[in-house]
């Protein structure tokens, strides 16, 4: 944001900011190099800029679509819906935004679950809806994971989890944050009976979420350029009063400080994931 | 008008004015039976007006409570609380951090191993413990605690206070969120009893990540939560200032969290709160310790893992739809 734009009152930057945005439908505007892509050709490329290969934010359930074998899906844990234990309200009832981000989106939280085969290997696939409260990590989250992880374990299948997420539900408070422990015990009965866990990151995986499940896993992937980390870059440049390195917690700068091992298009994760299930369970 | 003291939070200034009128006539020469009097009347007078402010009192002045820049942290209740201590350092990779301290503990004859967080009293001690906010060194070293623990089959005690980890660049570049995820993954499988007390700030992942615990105890006047009050107002209400709003949304004190039986128990402050008498909540803090470590000691280790697991799988709560 440029000086000027900072002393422009919010409503001034909100109208100015609208006006030079590409309009909805037709076309899309890549976030990163601005291109401009024909809607229709952009999501057939699942959401990858033809240009720059910038990943942008796809649909828990397009990623599911796209990556398991057409086949013998099935949805799991559909019946587990959020509820709002602390009668929670900030500007807004968090039951009524509930209900309204529910309407909105068509999930009923932020994790979406199925049971399938990834090249006639039987998996299971949990993946975070980003526009679902930011993806964030509340108590149906922490279950349908949990509940997957179980569920791996009766079937002996290997569990891969797709995240995008903000980190904790805060409207949870610390139900959500406990959620944390939750999936990271999950995870323990999973590696005591050898069963693989792949996770991969993509934009953006922060807060509880990178601080538990998803950086536990036995290979963590990471889609090229997506934010990874556990604090936010607003409140690190904050705190440390300083401009932060170019290319901070992205994919490729985790990878160079040996966070996670490998960066892979989200067309390669199919084959990627499949050769390192079939040589991890090969015994 | 008295000069603002810092030893007394805004709702607590009542009794500064009491404290202010003991002193004077204390320090008077000319002593007499009824400025005596007059004296006990006060300390009379201060004792019933701190039961009436702490009887009522906010989450968010509870939340002041567990910041008080006088309370007790770590190093002072392993002064008054722990017969035998030696300090344990480094995480054998990178550092010490000394925003946690680690260590072989002991209180009268139980042996444990102990893991704690630490914030700074003074300007100078606060910049050396990175006012309490741990980077992946800490959690590492505290890793490594937990491994010994496990290996000479000791239980494990942890001392929760800070404000969370620490968002730096350095924090990240060495993968903070891999080194809380880890000590979230080794402690609910750990195979020695565990107990967690939050003694003042239970700040988020930072917090949680040597908080889990076959007993989890709050002490009355801490807090725990996902997210600073401050934090989240300036999030969910765009507006920093309505912290107080924000801490009696997100029930992050010790008795609404034992009511939704995220914490197992509280464990009671002296009146006016810890600071205001460090050896009395030294002995109520050994008294409930050592309780909770004669009580895990006595259970078969691979009941307590799978009731710790059962627990752990329990956090959360929502609705079951019946019908799909």
């Amino acid at each position: 944001m440029s000086w000027l734009d900072k002393i422009l009152p919010s409503r001034i930057r909100a109208s100015k900011k609208k006006q030079s945005s590409v309009p909805e439908g037709l076309w899309h505007k890549c976030s990163n190099c601005e291109a401009v892509i024909y809607r229709a050709e952009y999501e057939k490329n699942f959401n990858i800029c033809p240009k720059c290969n910038h990943h942008g934010r796809i649909s828990a359930r397009k990623r599911i679509d796209i990556f398991l074998d057409k086949n013998n899906r099935e949805e799991l844990f559909v019946n587990i819906l959020p509820k709002d234990v602390l009668n929670f309200k900030d500007k807004e009832k968090y039951k009524d935004k509930l209900s309204t981000t529910q309407e909105k989106t068509g999930e009923k939280d932020a994790l979406v679950a199925f049971k399938g085969n990834l090249k006639n290997m039987p998996v299971i696939v949990c993946c975070f809806e980003y526009s679902f409260f930011g993806g964030s990590m509340g108590s149906v989250v922490g279950e349908k994971f949990s509940r997957s992880a179980k569920l791996c374990v009766e079937t002996k299948s290997p569990l891969i989890c797709f995240s995008a997420s903000g980190g904790a539900r805060m409207q949870e408070s610390l139900f959500s944050l406990f959620q944390m422990a939750k999936t990271s015990s999950a995870l323990n009965e999973l590696a005591s009976k050898q069963l693989p866990f792949i996770s991969v990151l993509t934009d953006p995986t922060m807060g509880g979420v990178s601080a538990s499940l998803a950086m536990l896993g036995d290979i963590n992937i990471a889609e090229p350029n997506a934010l990874i980390g556990f604090a936010g870059p607003r409140v690190i440049e904050q705190t440390v009063g300083e401009k932060l390195p170019e290319g901070f917690q992205k994919s490729e700068f985790l990878k160079k400080h040996g966070s996670i091992d490998i960066i892979a298009n989200r067309m390669e994760h199919r084959s990627i994931i499949s050769n390192i299930l079939n040589t991890f369970t090969q015994n | 008008m008295a000069e603002y003291n810092p030893n007394y939070l805004d709702f607590e200034q009542s009794l500064l004015k009491i404290e202010d009128k003991i002193n004077t006539l204390s320090n008077s020469t000319d002593k007499n039976e009824s400025t005596l009097s007059q004296i006990s009347k006060l300390k009379e007078n201060f004792e019933s007006e701190t039961i009436k402010i702490f009887k009522n009192l906010s989450d968010w002045q509870i939340s002041q409570l567990a910041r008080h820049p006088l309370r007790p942290y770590t190093l002072d209740y392993i002064e008054h609380l722990f017969t035998d201590f030696t300090e344990l350092h480094g995480d054998r990779m990178y550092g010490d951090d000394p925003a946690i301290i680690t260590g072989i503990a002991k209180i009268d004859n139980l042996d444990f191993m102990f893991i704690g967080h630490q914030k700074g009293r003074d300007a100078k001690e606060k910049v050396h413990r990175n006012f309490g906010m741990p980077k992946p060194e800490g959690y590492r070293k505290a890793h490594r605690i937990m491994q010994l623990a496990e290996k000479f089959n000791l239980p494990l005690v942890t001392f929760i206070d800070t404000p969370g980890a620490y968002p730096g660049i350095d924090a990240e570049s060495r993968n903070q969120s891999q080194a809380i995820a880890q000590n979230l993954y080794t402690m609910s499988n750990l195979k020695v009893p565990i107990i967690s007390i939050i003694i003042g700030e239970g700040g988020s992942g930072g917090a949680l990540a040597i908080g889990i615990g076959d007993k989890i105890a709050m002490l009355e006047y801490s807090i725990y939560s996902v997210i600073s009050p401050e934090g989240c107002a300036s999030i969910l209400w765009k507006d920093a200032k309505k912290a107080a709003t924000a801490a009696e949304a997100l029930c992050i004190t010790s008795s609404k969290l034992l009511n939704f039986n995220l914490i197992d128990s509280i464990i009671p402050e002296p009146v006016g709160g810890a600071h205001r008498d460090y050896v009395a909540m030294s002995s109520a803090l050994k008294i409930n310790l050592t309780n909770m470590l004669e009580e895990v000691k006595l259970k078969n280790i691979n009941d307590l893992i799978l009731q710790r697991k059962n627990k752990i799988e329990d956090y959360g709560d929502y609705n079951v739809d019946e019908n799909s």
